[in-house]
């Protein structure tokens, strides 16, 4: 019998319909958006000049990175995914990519991208990423997603990371900068996540997944994210604090963080019996955009400074 | 091999066997270019001197 009756005897077999698109969507590009942003801040936050065409290859490098990671999450997490309204439409439980497929597409890119930036860039920011990408699939997906409700707390820390491999690229070191930019990314997940989790509990309650409102209550989550919010609006500020970046960047970082504060206080305030949670979606949309306004601020801040300081060379 | 040994594809099929193919030629091309160029500038000017 000829090896294709074989094949095709299998109730599993089917030829793949996947376009283009259906990979790029397991990339997760909105999420990868942001990683390429902070990571652009961080390389050019860096003291010192990086030629741009290699520049321009650490951040592919580390956005390819990110995406192999999300591609990696599709794979293990598509039982899930199917379950819950947000995540039901990607590539894998809609059956246009086998998990098998998903599974080699990351294997791969997560290869690629690790070999690329350490040929290409240096081997601290290639090892930084290699490290985000084995804490994301395999710490994050495959433990704590399931297992805790602090799987966003340790796990934001591979959504953190982007800026310090930016910056390790362009230096071949990390340092105190970086690490604040990480502080903030870190900082400002749980809240982010926590404000998503309370107006669609039901969902992760469904899929099993134990988000804090499903373990601790909607109340404690609400207290928690007020607490976060507390202490990521200080350290967005601590660039200008510590004298590294201008008073600009100082009171953007300060009102962004105020205005984060005003949204966590309408959240621990919110009445139980608010079924609606307009509170919390918008303490969502809001942190997004603190997330990006602060890194915007910061890189208007050094771009200003640097043209400053030419034209007076 | 016999014909009814052979799978058939459909139309939809074809096309996105196509289009992954392009995708797939595409990103190898970037990847030559980007290693080629690369290579280039971390030789720097040092890729002229040489003896011929």
């Amino acid at each position: 019998m000829a090896l294709v009756d074989d094949i095709r005897s299998e109730p599993e077999f089917r030829l793949s319909e996947a376009t283009p698109g259906d990979y790029f969507a397991l990339l997760k590009p909105r999420v990868m958006s942001l990683v390429v942003f902070t990571a652009v801040v961080g390389v050019l936050a860096a003291p010192g000049s990086m030629n741009p065409f290699v520049a321009i290859i650490a951040i592919v490098a580390i956005a390819v990175g990110a995406g192999a990671s999300g591609a990696l999450n599709m794979w293990y997490d598509a039982d899930i995914d199917a379950i819950m309204s947000r995540t039901s439409k990607r590539p894998v439980p809609l059956g246009r990519v086998l998990p098998g497929e998903a599974l080699v597409f990351g294997l791969v890119l997560s290869v690629l991208s690790v070999m690329t930036l350490g040929v290409l860039v240096n081997w601290l920011a290639a090892s930084l990423l290699a490290f985000t990408i084995f804490f994301y699939a395999v710490v994050y997906t495959m433990w704590l997603k399931r297992s805790t409700p602090q799987n966003i707390v340790i796990g934001g820390a591979a959504g953190a990371i982007p800026p310090v491999i930016g910056w390790a690229a362009a230096t071949g070191t990390v340092s105190l900068e970086s690490v604040i930019m990480f502080m903030i990314i870190f900082l400002w997940t749980p809240p982010h996540f926590w404000a998503l989790a309370l107006f669609k509990s039901g969902d992760y309650g469904r899929a099993g997944i134990p988000m804090m409102p499903n373990v601790k209550g909607e109340l404690s989550t609400r207290r928690q994210i007020f607490a976060y919010t507390l202490v990521v609006a200080p350290v967005g500020v601590l660039p200008w604090a510590l004298g590294y970046v201008s008073i600009g960047y100082g009171v953007a970082a300060a009102l962004l963080g105020a205005g984060f504060l005003w949204h966590a206080w309408r959240v621990l305030a919110m009445s139980p019996d608010d079924k609606a949670m307009k509170p919390a979606k918008q303490m969502f949309f809001y942190s997004i955009l603190y997330l990006f306004g602060i890194f915007a601020a910061y890189l208007l801040d050094i771009l200003v400074w640097r043209a400053v300081a030419l034209v007076g060379a | 091999m016999d014909s009814e040994d052979m799978v058939t594809m459909s139309v939809a099929q074809k096309r996105a066997q196509r289009s992954r193919s392009v995708a797939i030629g595409i990103a190898l091309a970037v990847l030559v270019v980007m290693f080629y160029v690369a290579t280039i500038i971390k030789f720097g000017p040092a890729i002229l001197d040489r003896a011929f």
